[in-house]
């Protein structure tokens, strides 16, 4: 390890070859360096959590410093080589808040981070430059005059020009590339603004005039400059954030050649190669199984909750996670050709039918651009035409219609806005994932949710343990202790927390694809499928357990609902949108889980293909459609949705083909969320409604010719500081 | 108006002298995290010496 790492630290310091032991320095400080690990705790949210999360995580071995930052919601530890994430993870579980690993690697985001910064200093330059130039502006608006006003045009100009030079590049560079690639944004006109004012005050100090517009270049700079930021902001957060959730799972697949085992890539993987499926492992590739028996759990790929009965024969889907036992697969289809991929392949399809939605900035800008353009020429024009050609009046007053109409409210109505929302829904839980996914959620009228892992945890609990005698009970926590099997784990759990204290069992077994056995005071006892117990099968998800000669007993299971399910379906209803239930499970199921939250419209036994289907001719009826699922059969649907979202625990697919992800655990802040997104629309309007007001005041007035560099920056502060404090309403 | 020869180098210096400060607490990152910052000072833990 430290001899690679020697290499790089000699590269990177030619100077450290001559001493021999600033190397052998650099090599054990290498060896030394703690790890940084990175976890994010979304549930984190108050000073207390500060104090518990810091102090506590301290006071584990091998932990040198833990910080917390509220905002991001990020803890990040320096720990010796020997603590795992994992450790910590646990360790905050118990404190009550759960936790996920991030890679540091990818979160540095040194190219991110030194982009804000690369603005921030920009706007202060900008913001200091400002104040300084409006002190010396003051003085000549109150009446310096010649060479007192002359002067203190010079020293606004000395600290304007390399100001604006500096500070308006961002605006400058992007319309520049606009321009190069023919067309017209909002960058155009600011950076014209910009440059046209400085040039033509330049040329008035040199030439004794009386108007100077630096201030009103250098605020424009300023206020455009925030509101830039505050969109980088927002943008930086929830892409960072949504980097973070993606999980590092490398395909691997375990081939077997003969006898030897190896681990490889799953691409590396040809059609005829036999591959070993461990318990708990995902099926990488599609195929036959030609040995073992065991169930496999597709509730990821296709919404079932129950497992299916896998042997010898049945064919396989990538995806499909299996429970029991070893499983051989021969791979019939793999990478390109495997299912998991196809899907990819109607994502694909369904991004490119999702029309590309226009946000009301860029309607604005579409509208506004050219009127400005035209505005400032006709201007030039016709003081040309009516002073018979006095070209500086002329400059001056177009200069003068530019600065004014300039997009200083425009460029912070919708910057601001959405930070304030999304700061909001963060806070609650939710992270957005584009700028625009805020807008299309405020137009939203029906709701699609999937089943299982959506509305439901995805996680079986016993429901009738009180129809079992306490006997039963006990050996049925015994049998369940001995099995992975997830409605096994389920039982013993259930069974532990009701105070159960398993019986001792001997010979335990557990039957792939079956159930677990094992003797018990001399008689068999058996968990597991109803026609291997000897039991009459329910049409309800159950586990069968027979004592020796006894009469079966059936123990049914219901998939536990999601924190806040009942309360996001009931509040969605009350806001009059249609709420439907499309999942690929079981008609039973499904029906029950509709009953039980009072869905009408529910859809059972759906592909990942009709799903999609339902939303896309939804949608051409004119609806705006919010889908909320996880799986990888919702990946499509996500996709052709107007907006969509995901919890946190969805699958790395589902989690990218949404919009928004669910940090939290409860459903309850989705209805809250399109609330908000509502409010935050309304007010991107008001703000537009407010810099057009302004404009429409100020605009003759320069278009006259009586602007002065006074009305400007009081035009150009007054609408900014209302827009930004509008915004700051929506809290 | 003597004075402004002495008023106008003062003002530009403490500008600069804003914008220097400015600079530093950008580059110390103190504001990587300014919802964990308005609660921490509500903490009486690291009073006597702040924590790094």
């Amino acid at each position: 390890m430290s001899d690679t790492m020697q290499v790089p630290s000699i590269s990177a310091c030619p100077a450290c070859v001559a001493t021999p032991l600033a190397v052998d320095r650099a090599a054990a400080a290498a060896a030394e360096t703690p790890a940084r690990i990175m976890l994010s705790i979304p549930d984190a949210h108050c000073a207390l959590c500060i104090s518990t999360v810091e102090s506590d995580l301290e006071k584990m071995p091998g932990i040198r410093s833990a910080r917390l930052n509220l905002t991001l919601r990020r803890v990040s530890v320096d720990a010796d080589a020997s603590v795992s994430p994992d450790q910590i993870i646990e360790r905050l579980v118990t404190l009550g808040y759960p936790a996920y690993e991030l890679d540091p690697g990818t979160l540095s985001m040194t190219h991110i981070d030194r982009q804000g910064r690369d603005l921030l200093m920009r706007l202060g330059v900008a913001g200091f430059s400002m104040m300084n130039i409006m002190l010396l502006s003051v003085a000549v608006w109150s009446g310096a005059t010649d060479a007192t006003r002359d002067l203190f045009h010079l020293i606004s100009a000395a600290i304007a020009v390399p100001t604006v030079a500096f500070a308006a590049q961002p605006f400058f560079r992007k319309a520049w590339s606009g321009v190069k690639a023919g067309r017209l944004d909002m960058d155009f006109p600011i950076s014209l603004a910009i440059t046209l004012a400085t040039a033509i005050s330049l040329y008035e100090t040199f030439n004794g005039g009386h108007h100077a517009y630096f201030d009103a270049a250098v605020m424009l700079t300023f206020f455009l400059l925030a509101g830039r930021y505050l969109d980088f902001r927002t943008r930086a957060v929830a892409r960072s954030a949504a980097q973070e959730l993606s999980a590092l799972e490398v395909p691997r697949a375990i081939r077997l050649s003969g006898t030897v085992e190896d681990t490889v890539s799953v691409s590396e993987l040809v059609v005829g190669d036999l591959v070993l499926v461990r318990p708990g492992g995902r099926i990488p590739v599609d195929g036959e199984i030609v040995a073992g028996t065991s169930e496999l759990d597709r509730s990821l790929l296709t919404g079932e909750t129950l497992p299916v009965f896998a042997e010898r024969g049945l064919l396989v889907t990538a995806g499909a996670v299996n429970l029991t036992g070893p499983l051989t697969v021969r791979v019939s289809a793999a990478g390109k050709d495997s299912s998991l991929h196809r899907m990819a392949d109607l994502v694909a399809v369904a991004e490119n039918a999702r029309n590309k939605y226009t946000t009301l900035a860029e309607r604005a800008a579409r509208l506004y651009s050219p009127s400005v353009h035209l505005l400032a020429f006709g201007a030039f024009a016709v003081w040309m035409w009516i002073t018979g050609g006095d070209v500086r009046l002329a400059i001056n007053i177009a200069a003068a219609t530019l600065i004014i109409t300039c997009p200083c409210a425009l460029g912070l109505a919708v910057p601001a806005v959405v930070t304030a929302a999304s700061g909001k829904l963060f806070r609650a839980g939710l992270l957005i994932k584009d700028g625009s996914a805020l807008e299309r959620l405020a137009e939203v009228d029906t709701v699609v949710f999937d089943k299982t892992g959506t509305l439901t945890m995805g996680t079986p609990e016993p429901v009738n343990l009180a129809d079992l005698s306490r006997a039963d009970l006990e050996v049925a926590a015994a049998l369940g202790a001995a099995s992975s099997h997830p409605l096994a784990m389920s039982l013993a759990g259930a069974a532990r927390a009701q105070g159960v204290i398993p019986v001792t069992l001997d010979h335990i077994a557990e039957v792939p694809g079956h159930g677990v056995q094992a003797m018990w005071n001399g008689q068999r006892v058996r968990l597991g499928r109803a026609a291997w117990v000897g039991a009459e099968a329910l049409n309800v998800t159950a586990a069968y357990l027979a004592i020796g000669t006894q009469e079966p007993r059936a123990i049914a299971f219901a998939d536990r609902l999601r924190q806040g399910a009942q309360e996001a379906v009931a509040a969605f209803e009350a806001q009059g949108k249609r709420v439907i239930l499309i999942s690929g499970d079981v008609a039973g199921a499904v029906s029950d889980l509709a009953n039980r939250l009072g869905i009408e419209d529910w859809r059972a036994e759906a592909l990942p293909q009709d799903k999609a289907d339902a939303i896309t001719a939804m949608q051409a009826e004119g609806r705006r459609v919010l889908m909320v699922g996880d799986g990888l059969n919702d990946t499509v649907a996500l996709t052709a949705a107007h907006v969509s979202i995901s919890p946190a625990s969805a699958l790395d697919a589902a989690r990218v083909a949404s919009d928004i992800v669910l940090l939290g655990a409860s459903l309850a802040v989705l209805p809250e969320a399109q609330r908000v997104s509502m409010r935050a629309v309304r007010r991107i309007r008001e703000n537009f409604a407010v810099s057009f007001g302004y404009n429409i005041i100020a605009v003759p007035i320069a278009l006259i010719g009586v602007a002065s560099p006074l009305i400007a920056a009081l035009a150009m502060s007054v609408s900014s500081i209302t827009v930004a404090l509008n915004s700051l309403r929506l809290k | 108006m003597d004075i402004l020869a002495v008023l106008i180098p003062v003002s530009l210096l403490l500008g600069l002298g804003g914008l220097a400060a400015f600079w530093w607490t950008l580059k110390r990152g103190q504001y990587d995290d300014p919802e964990g910052d308005s609660q921490r000072i509500l903490r009486g833990d690291y009073d006597d010496h702040p924590k790094p």
